[in-house]
């Protein structure tokens, strides 16, 4: 057992830190602006609107974020017109690929859960907005979009928490995130466990700060 | 002769094959309090739901303030308002208190009193929040006003919704049983914020089981019996000498 190859490659496991912290974060962000319009738009009653977004969030939901980014990171490449295109520029590098599969991912699982705190609006909140005369598009902006996206956040921070630990898989479309800080680390001096749990630590320590976040804010909302 | 406030015309409402109204005729003028009693499944609820369009008439007709209600019978919906904008408006004017208090969750209590003057009527913020201080004070919450629905009992989140409706200005207000979800002791806070409302001249009308209020309060009551008015009139002279027998009986098993 020798932690001091841990100590002396710090800044690998800084850069890989930073790496996932940018790319969850990015993809987070990105993710959530599909998700609140897929969301809305999935409680629709018009197939035409809601079929396309049922078929989105089914297949990123039902298929593992491995196989979705081989086939964005080594499936795209196998289309001439892609790879003659502009867009190639973007789908060479593994960073673009593994933001697009993590931002499409988080994406749908974050429309389900807009769907269904959506969903679960009770209906007297609505029945008043009603009976006060506001607008359908009103209640939305006023009523049912503040109201469930504030119940669906503790589901949101279990979705922050799964997108930390699943962009591990990053590591594997060369990308030296923290998996691939300790990946690196190992192969120069083979000692596993001491990287490998290295970046455990670091992974329980963004966990963590998450859920200290929201722990905080669920204090001060502690009314709804 | 004025034009009555509200005026409804055999009015009919059924789901799917139940007819729970079946040509319900009623006119409310200015400063009349109607109290609308009757067994459960009476269709005393949607009646007052029909008046501003929560549910939607089978057959009938609807004014507010002379204005009819325009509606059409669509053939793949069935009977619906031909403008969503007019239900809208007369919505608007008219205002609602319900038995859950249905007060917006995420919105504080002088949130849920501004939220329907400035968005729907578009009063300007400040004048709002003056007056919904004011009117929060009048129900004795103005110490609430920073709280969320969340943290008040069932009595002050009934008089937030009173507020709240109050501080549309309504020509007519709406009470769907204000008082049924309540527990017993905090039943009279609220009774007495109703009984200010119409000793000073309000418009309303009131869904209740509560006799004494009917009694007391209202300058009419209507006994509906399976959709249909069974009785009316004013409360001293129908709870003295009621004509029908299922009023006698209700009066005297109610209270």
């Amino acid at each position: 057992m020798d932690f001091s190859i841990i100590i002396n490659e710090y800044q690998f496991y800084l850069e890989g830190l930073w790496t996932t912290t940018w790319l969850v974060a990015a993809s987070l962000l990105l993710g959530l602006i599909i998700a609140i319009p897929a969301g809305i738009l999935r409680t629709n009653n018009n197939w035409l609107i809601k079929g396309p977004i049922w078929a989105y969030m089914y297949f990123f939901r039902g298929s593992p974020l491995l196989v979705q980014l081989f086939l964005i990171y080594y499936g795209v490449a196998q289309f001439d017109a892609i790879k003659e295109s502009w867009l190639w520029y973007y789908f060479q590098e593994a960073w673009f690929c593994a933001l697009l599969a993590f931002t499409l991912n988080t994406g749908a699982y974050t429309a389900e859960i807009v769907r269904g705190a959506i969903k679960n609006m009770p209906k007297g909140e609505l029945e008043a907005a009603k009976a006060y005369g506001m607008t359908r598009l009103q209640t939305l902006r006023r009523i049912i979009l503040p109201g469930s996206l504030r119940r669906a956040l503790p589901a949101y921070s279990n979705e922050i928490i799964f997108m930390i630990h699943g962009s591990a898989i990053a590591g594997v479309v060369t990308i030296v995130d923290i998996t691939g800080a300790a990946r690196v680390v190992n192969a120069r001096y083979y000692a596993p466990f001491e990287a490998y749990l290295a970046a455990g630590i670091l992974y329980m320590c963004l966990t963590f700060s998450v859920i200290y976040l929201f722990k905080l804010w669920e204090k001060r909302q502690h009314h709804i | 002769m004025t034009i009555p406030t509200i005026s409804i015309r055999n009015l009919h409402k059924s789901f799917a094959d139940n007819e729970v109204l079946k040509g319900i005729d009623l006119e409310a003028h200015q400063g009349d309090v109607i109290s609308i009693l009757g067994a459960s499944g009476s269709g005393k609820s949607t009646l007052l739901r029909c008046v501003n369009l929560l549910e939607t008439p089978t057959s009938g007709h609807i004014l507010i303030n002379g204005e009819l209600i325009k509606m059409k019978d669509d053939k793949k919906h069935g009977p619906m308002p031909v403008s969503i904008k007019q239900v809208e408006r007369i919505r608007s004017r008219l205002a609602m208190v319900f038995q859950g208090f249905n007060l917006w969750s995420h919105l504080s209590v002088i949130e849920n009193v501004i939220e329907a003057p400035i968005h729907v009527l578009g009063v300007p913020r400040k004048e709002a929040i003056v007056k919904a201080e004011a009117l929060l004070e009048r129900v004795g919450l103005f110490n609430r006003k920073d709280y969320y629905p969340g943290q008040l009992s069932g009595g002050q989140k009934q008089r937030v919704a009173i507020a709240r409706a109050l501080a549309v200005e309504p020509e007519v207000m709406l009470f769907d049983e204000p008082t049924s979800a309540l527990d017993p002791e905090l039943v009279g806070d609220v009774l007495s914020v109703m009984r200010d409302l119409a000793e000073e001249g309000r418009t309303m009308l009131v869904v209740t089981h509560e006799m004494a209020f009917a009694r007391d309060v209202s300058s009419k009551v209507i006994f509906l019996h399976e959709g249909l008015v069974e009785e009316e009139g004013k409360p001293e002279l129908i709870f003295e000498n009621p004509t029908s027998e299922r009023f006698k009986k209700f009066i005297s098993t109610v209270y």
